[in-house]
């Protein structure tokens, strides 16, 4: 914890100790750590002078921040109005089921995978569209998405030995 | 500091660097052309053409005066995402499309050192059937009249080809020979009315602006293009940004303003780089900070990226977004104009508008007025997606016709097989969640603001999702609700329970279990949440569902009064049976299915037990005969 708050200390000296500034703040803190943790959220509201409750309020509001921890790898499957319509839910029903997920689990136990929805990444002209953290497959299909996976833990297999 | 910058010479010297290629390679690098490996080609680009002896940049600096190899830039979004990445070769006029990092040997071998075409690589029209050379041949440019999207062709890194193009001309002009009223009045006269999707008359927003005199006043350009199937607002920024900064500029001389900020959202991270990017070069080139051009006219500027919440679009919501509150919209009067960003008076553009500025100071408001209709001047960008052959970003005049963006420029409806028959249109869902749905009866309809109010749609932000015959409309409406419902930030009653009580009779609907009092309680309630709420959102969350009900009511019918989805998209109304003409009796279904609901002896055909069924489709995907129906 003593380590997280000096990163967070200089992400806080760089904002000013700004109220203002609480959501570039926070995506700072996300940036470093992938997620905001319950003691961190504390400590920034009382670092920079406001009730624990305002930092929560702002950190529930926002579809961006995460409570809650992610996996490594985090795809994020666009549910645009063009992807829809293209059938992107049938990719996410072969997600959920090749990595044993569902809308109320979205985080695989092994922290390797996390699958969530997102309105739209504007890559409309390929839709269906799927990110795996910064990496855009356009025009996907469920098999392809499937064919992904299946390489990331091939990845993974090399890298830990220890994948299921 | 850098006072008296000089645009002319800046733009004369690029112009001569530039003249001296032998050649210039664009590859459109836009988030749909890099998906689709992009930047992997240009690498190989590079590499290649230094195999083959060619002397090669992929950056021009000021140090380049007698370089004269050839130049490898990359550009924003160019629109033809379906076909990309998109490779342009320059002065040839050639266009590439779907290039593979394997193609690229070949293009440098035959067409940059044979001076050969490869037909392979060119857009291929199928109604004329003939291989199109550059832009100019291929109706999905040609028909098309780019005004913002003009100078998409240019590296979007480089801020002194932006000003080669005449950048940051109209704000010299503004700031150094006009008043701010004079700005105001030529805005005003040009018609320009705000792309966001009301449609407010931009000129008029800035004077109301310009009238409460503070020390310190904002401009906020709003980047928070939430709507899902729009992305002409993310092209902008990622391909022309300083476009976005001039026209931000221009709004501060005009409203006394000083100080600025540009918002986007964080689902788009090329857009957010490319700003920051040019909002720094800017910095640099003496174009930001005080006394400008001389004068004592100063105005800085600030990247602020969003997180994640479609009502920070609405612009009291979006203030308090960058004040570091949640973004909850407040009630207006008190409009922004008086009291906006940390209570000072606050003007707020989207960024298709602001980028429209620039040229309108420049060439004066009366070229711009000539373009789109009498009510809606100037052209509007959209965001041509779904069952169409040629999705991409375009750019029309108002008043041009859906039937022309669909089947002219569009390349026509495709099936869910990917084909373009010319049989399958359905509708046109414009303006996203707060927009409508149209019908093939409104294919000649001259598109403006107006006219789609009219229709209860909206030009919102510009969206336009074409959908085929296969598309079940009530799944369209409850997908723009649940949309809709999960975006509403929870502060006024009627959008938040009003939106989950629509979704949840949209539910019934698609589950079979609605009456005759659905339909009913379902406009009633969409009635409310239009009159009731407090913002944008909400007063426009119902138009989707209402404009389905009005225009597809007998498919809203089928499902309530009939329990019979007609596209068979609605898995709880299907009626499953088996053919008995192409069953043969394998019993593979039999042993497949998970909850025993098909019986029959082999060689007879089998019997499927509706009551039983669970809709599962395992049956019909086990069938080799096609037998399964209504599933």
């Amino acid at each position: 914890m003593e380590q997280k708050k000096q990163i967070v200390n200089r992400i806080l000296k760089k904002n000013n100790h700004d109220e203002s500034r609480l959501i570039p703040i926070l995506q700072q803190i996300q940036g470093e750590f992938k997620f905001l943790s319950k003691e961190l959220i504390s400590y920034v509201a009382t670092e920079i002078g406001v009730p624990p409750s305002q930092v929560y309020g702002v950190a529930t509001f926002y579809a961006h921040f995460s409570l809650k921890p992610k996996g490594k790898y985090i795809i994020k499957l666009c549910d645009g109005t063009a992807c829809h319509v293209k059938k992107s839910h049938g990719i996410l029903e072969a997600l959920y089921k090749k990595l044993e997920l569902s809308e109320e689990k979205s985080t695989s136990d092994d922290m390797i995978f996390t699958v969530e929805t997102v309105s739209c990444l504007g890559a409309c002209g390929l839709a269906p569209v799927m990110l795996v953290n910064e990496q855009v497959y356009g025009q996907v299909t469920p098999e392809q998405a499937e064919q992904i996976i299946d390489e990331l833990i091939e990845t993974e297999k090399t890298i830990k030995g220890t994948i299921k | 500091m850098n006072k008296t910058i000089n645009l002319e010479a800046i733009a004369e010297k690029y112009k001569k660097d530039v003249a001296a290629l032998e050649r210039r390679i664009v590859l459109c690098a836009g988030t749909g052309c890099v998906a689709n490996g992009a930047l992997k080609v240009r690498d190989e680009l590079v590499q290649e053409l230094k195999k083959a002896g060619l002397d090669t940049k992929i950056e021009l600096d000021e140090h380049d005066d007698d370089f004269t190899g050839t130049y490898v830039s990359k550009s924003g979004c160019q629109g033809f995402c379906q076909m990309g990445p998109l490779l342009h070769i320059e002065p040839d006029g050639i266009l590439y499309t779907k290039v593979k990092v394997e193609d690229v040997a070949e293009i440098v071998e035959k067409t940059l050192i044979g001076g050969e075409l490869i037909e392979r690589l060119l857009f291929h029209d199928p109604a004329t059937d003939k291989y199109c050379k550059g832009d100019d041949d291929i109706p999905f440019y040609n028909r098309q009249k780019r005004f913002v999207l003009k100078n998409c062709m240019i590296e979007p890194d480089s801020i002194e080809e932006y000003i080669s193009k005449g950048g940051y001309e109209g704000v010299h002009k503004a700031v150094t020979k006009m008043t701010s009223e004079d700005v105001c009045k030529d805005v005003l006269a040009s018609g320009l009315r705000g792309r966001g999707g009301g449609g407010f008359p931009t000129g008029l927003k800035w004077k109301f602006t310009l009238a409460y005199k503070n020390a310190k006043k904002y401009v906020i350009c709003n980047g928070d293009e939430g709507d899902p199937g729009a992305f002409m607002d993310r092209s902008v920024m990622e391909g022309n940004p300083h476009s976005v900064i001039e026209g931000m500029m221009i709004a501060a001389k005009a409203i006394e303003g000083n100080e600025g900020y540009v918002y986007v959202r964080t689902e788009y991270p090329l857009a957010v780089k490319r700003m920051r990017h040019a909002v720094a070069a800017a910095e640099k080139a003496g174009l930001l900070g005080d006394n400008l051009f001389g004068t004592d006219f100063s105005f800085k500027l600030q990247v602020m990226e969003g997180a994640g919440a479609f009502v920070c679009g609405e612009e009291t919501a979006l203030i308090a977004s960058i004040e570091g509150k949640r973004g909850m919209p407040m009630p207006k009067p008190p409009f922004p104009a008086e009291s906006g960003l940390w209570g000072k008076p606050t003007v707020i553009n989207n960024v298709e508008t602001l980028a429209s500025i620039p040229m309108i100071l420049l060439n004066g408001p009366e070229i711009y007025k000539a373009m789109g209709t009498e009510k809606s001047p100037g052209t509007k960008t959209f965001a041509l997606t779904g069952h169409v052959a040629n999705t991409g970003l375009i750019e029309v005049p108002f008043g041009t016709t859906l039937r022309e963006i669909v089947y002219n420029i569009g390349g026509g409806v495709t099936n869910n097989a990917g084909e373009a028959t010319g049989e399958d249109f359905k509708s046109v869902q414009i303006g996203g969640p707060s927009g409508g749905c149209l019908t093939p009866e409104m294919l000649d309809m001259p598109l403006d603001f107006d006219s789609l109010k009219s229709v209860g749609a909206m030009v919102g932000s510009g969206g336009l999702v074409v959908m085929n015959n296969e598309t079940c409309m009530i799944k369209i409406a409850r997908f723009f609700m649940q949309f809709t419902q999960n975006e509403s930030c929870g502060k006024c009653v009627p959008c938040r329970e009003g939106t989950k009580q629509m979704l949840a009779l949209l539910d019934d609907i698609i589950e079979g279990e609605a009456d005759e009092s659905t339909l009913k309680l379902l406009e009633q309630t969409a009635r409310a949440v239009q009159l009731g709420s407090l913002c944008g959102l909400g007063k426009t969350a119902p138009n989707p569902v209402l404009s389905t009900l009005k225009y597809f009511r007998e498919e809203y019918e089928s499902h309530v009064f009939k329990k019979v989805c007609p596209t068979g998209e609605c898995k709880a109304l299907a009626q499953p049976e088996i053919d008995p003409e192409k069953c043969i009796g394998c019993t593979a279904c039999v042993r497949k299915c998970p909850v025993d609901a098909i019986s029959g002896e082999k060689r007879k055909a089998h019997y499927l037990d509706a009551e039983k069924c669970i809709k599962c489709g395992v049956c019909k995907e086990t069938c080799r005969f096609d037998a399964i129906l209504g599933l």
